[in-house]
């Protein structure tokens, strides 16, 4: 009699669930495959991927490379994906031409596949990119170092403290769009170093944290101590790059810029160790590539660019206390309620 | 003339040819006694003088070579700049000399440093709290990695391969993935950055930090040379099994090396938060790999049992002085890197070659 009625009992559970899944959209899968899970930045991205695949019913695997750079791992999380039948991919690729193959098997599956925040190359390997406008960012903060320095930009000496050997994407559209923005004319877009203004002291590489970003500073001042710019790839390495001119006393004579828009680089904004920065959007990109899945996997459609960029722009802005006329910026206090990390 | 002629002619005949062959004392042969040989028997009996004279010569060619490269302040700079990798390397030489290999040295001091960082700033434990608490920390991560090698009989290179990734997660967990910044340390615990602080003598600029890597290698040299411990240490990396008849208790002494290590790691940590000037969780992701290349340029066998601790000193400034020079010269990043490769198949290769006159 009692057994009799815990099978009633679940029978009626079963059949009341089942009836709830069907009216609901389909519970689909998607992966989120970020560069590495040290910087907070990808630690927002997968916050902003969590939420928005909560509310969109779907269920999201994440994988991250262990250092920037680490291919293999993310190779192996592609395939991982792609037997697990899920119907899209976000990638942040550690290297934008070695992973071509790997995600060409991924659309041959018939999976979505949705660059954040780095392009691969060329930007059509995958269906869509959603970005930040990293040359933007660059031009944002070389537009303001121009205009901070006013006719003195005439006599500016460089130092560009860029991320690593390999020249990827992100590197060179940030360097170079800082030398566009600053006035420095560039030759090879895909290019770092191939500049001969004489403003430019020299270029060293980071790994993008504080200490490669002192470490290469120090080197750059050896070559000219009058140093008076410094741009960076991202704000450890400008954090790094402030200890090497302040243990020489010439925190005074130069001025740092950078991008990222983390929460200790605002912070270091509000200090006084940064001049301006660059802030992206790392929660926004997942959140609306989670979107963008959703809506592939119910009716087929595609992703659409930004109008006049091949890719989607996810937006940048520029963070600064001393704001020039001309260029748009938030305040370091505004930008402590949206910064990242 | 004459006289030769007299006593030759006294003599029976067979005497005559004796002049001509070898009188010598029974001897061991002398393979070919030119300058390669000699060499070769010199740096076999003083391992230390090949990264000595590799130092030597190429602070020479580089100050040919680079502007500004002979200058005080740059050669303090490149103490500096090599001073943590010089006491990971410490550490690292240590257990080389065991015959083993730590691949979680670095992580072993970000992990401490974040501690230290964590409960000094984040939590406002005063620092001579903190400081010991990370340095205990450290010792019981080498303990952890010791009792691996020696109890479960793990391989040192799969037993550090797994703390490393331990505690690299345990950094990001612990920091949530995100810098102290040098601001916050600044106004919360200023001794956390002791030993960045610089003292100018001349032109150079001689940090704490640079001092704290020396004397961490002449205690290490004492303890190594002038203690049974240090000649027990070189036996159990020399044959373990000798060592261990001769009544060495090899998994003890072992173990005293990896606490020791794990202990110099953590210090380590402290000094790198006053050379960093901060204490990001993302720095020194190769420290254990840049370590290792500098033992092995510093002429330290990694087969154990062989090499002075001082070599891996000379190592760390090998590398240091060669990034600087490239750099002054105007070289690419690039062929810095392809440099340091070559530098250490050379440093191998010669240690094979001096290891044969014993064969």
């Amino acid at each position: 009699m009692r057994s009799q009625l815990k099978i009633a009992l679940c029978a009626s559970v079963a059949v009341l669930s089942a009836g709830g899944v069907a009216q609901a959209q389909d519970m689909v899968g998607a992966c989120l495959i970020t560069k590495t899970d040290t910087n907070p930045f990808f630690a927002k991205m997968k916050e902003g991927a969590t939420e928005a695949a909560a509310e969109n019913n779907i269920e999201l695997s994440t994988y991250a490379g262990k250092i920037d750079g680490d291919v293999e791992t993310q190779v192996a999380a592609i395939e991982t994906c792609i037997a697990s039948g899920a119907s899209g991919i976000l990638i942040t690729p550690s290297d934008s031409r070695a992973l071509a193959p790997a995600i060409e098997q991924a659309r041959n599956n018939d999976l979505l596949v949705i660059a954040l925040d780095t392009p691969f190359e060329p930007a059509d390997t995958a269906d869509a990119t959603f970005a930040t406008d990293n040359f933007r960012a660059g031009e944002l903060i070389g537009q303001w170092a121009a205009a901070t320095m006013g006719d003195e930009a005439e006599n500016a000496k460089i130092a560009f403290l860029d991320l690593n050997p390999s020249q990827v994407s992100v590197d060179y559209l940030r360097n170079q769009g800082f030398m566009q923005g600053f006035g420095i004319e560039v030759n090879d877009e895909t290019r770092i170093g191939d500049e001969d203004d004489p403003r430019i002291v020299g270029h060293d590489v980071t790994d993008g944290n504080e200490d490669g970003g002192r470490q290469a500073m120090e080197n750059l001042l050896q070559q000219d101590p009058g140093i008076n710019l410094v741009y960076t790839i991202n704000e450890p390495a400008a954090a790094g790059a402030y200890e090497a001119l302040n243990a020489v006393g010439l925190t005074d004579q130069a001025t740092i810029v950078s991008i990222d828009g983390g929460c200790p680089g605002v912070q270091n904004v509000q200090d006084g160790v940064i001049g301006a920065t660059s802030m992206q959007f790392p929660l926004d990109m997942a959140s609306q590539g989670i979107e963008a899945i959703r809506a592939y996997a119910d009716d087929g459609s595609l992703p659409e660019n930004t109008e006049g960029l091949d890719f989607f722009d996810t937006g940048v802005t520029l963070v600064t206390d001393s704001p020039v006329q001309g260029i748009d910026s938030i305040t370091s206090e505004e930008a402590l309620e949206q910064c990242w990390g | 003339m004459t006289e030769t002629d007299e006593t030759r002619a006294k003599r029976q005949d067979f005497e005559n040819s004796l002049d001509e062959s070898d009188r010598s004392v029974a001897s061991f042969e002398r393979s070919h006694g030119g300058f390669m040989d000699r060499a070769q028997h010199f740096l076999h009996g003083n391992p230390t003088m090949v990264p000595v004279i590799v130092l030597v010569l190429s602070l020479i060619v580089f100050g040919f070579i680079a502007n500004n490269f002979f200058s005080a302040f740059n050669l303090s700079l490149i103490m500096q700049q090599v001073s943590i990798i010089g006491m990971l390397a410490a550490a690292q030489s240590l257990v080389i000399i065991t015959a083993g290999i730590d691949l979680s040295v670095a992580a072993i001091m970000v992990l401490s440093s974040v501690v230290a960082g964590k409960l000094a700033v984040s939590m406002g434990v005063p620092s001579v709290i903190a400081l010991p608490v990370s340095f205990l920390l450290g010792a019981a991560c080498g303990w952890l990695n010791g009792v691996l090698v020696t109890l479960v009989k793990l391989p040192p290179f799969i037993t550090t391969l797994g703390t490393w990734n331990v505690f690299y997660a345990l950094i990001l967990w612990l920091s949530g993935a995100q810098s102290i910044r040098g601001a916050d340390i600044d106004a919360s615990a200023p001794f956390l950055k002791f030993f960045g602080i610089s003292i100018p003598i001349g032109g150079a600029q001689i940090t704490l930090g640079s001092l704290l890597m020396i004397l961490i290698f002449i205690v290490l040299w004492v303890m190594l040379n002038k203690t049974a411990w240090g000649r027990h240490v070189y036996a159990v990396g020399d044959d373990k099994e000798a060592a261990e008849l001769a009544g060495i208790k090899t998994d003890k002494v072992l173990r005293s090396v990896y606490i020791l290590a794990g202990l110099i790691c953590a210090i380590a940590g402290w000094a790198s938060i006053g050379r960093v000037g901060s204490i990001s969780p993302q720095s020194f992701y190769e420290g254990n790999l840049q370590s290792i290349t500098a033992v092995v340029i510093g002429g330290i066998s990694l087969f154990g049992g062989r090499g002075s601790i001082l070599g891996a000193l000379f190592g760390a400034l090998i590398v240091g002085v060669f990034q600087s020079g490239l750099r002054l010269a105007g070289v690419d990043v690039l062929w810095q890197v392809f440099a340091t490769g070559w530098l250490i198949i050379l440093a191998v290769a010669i240690d094979q070659w001096i290891r044969k006159v014993s064969a």
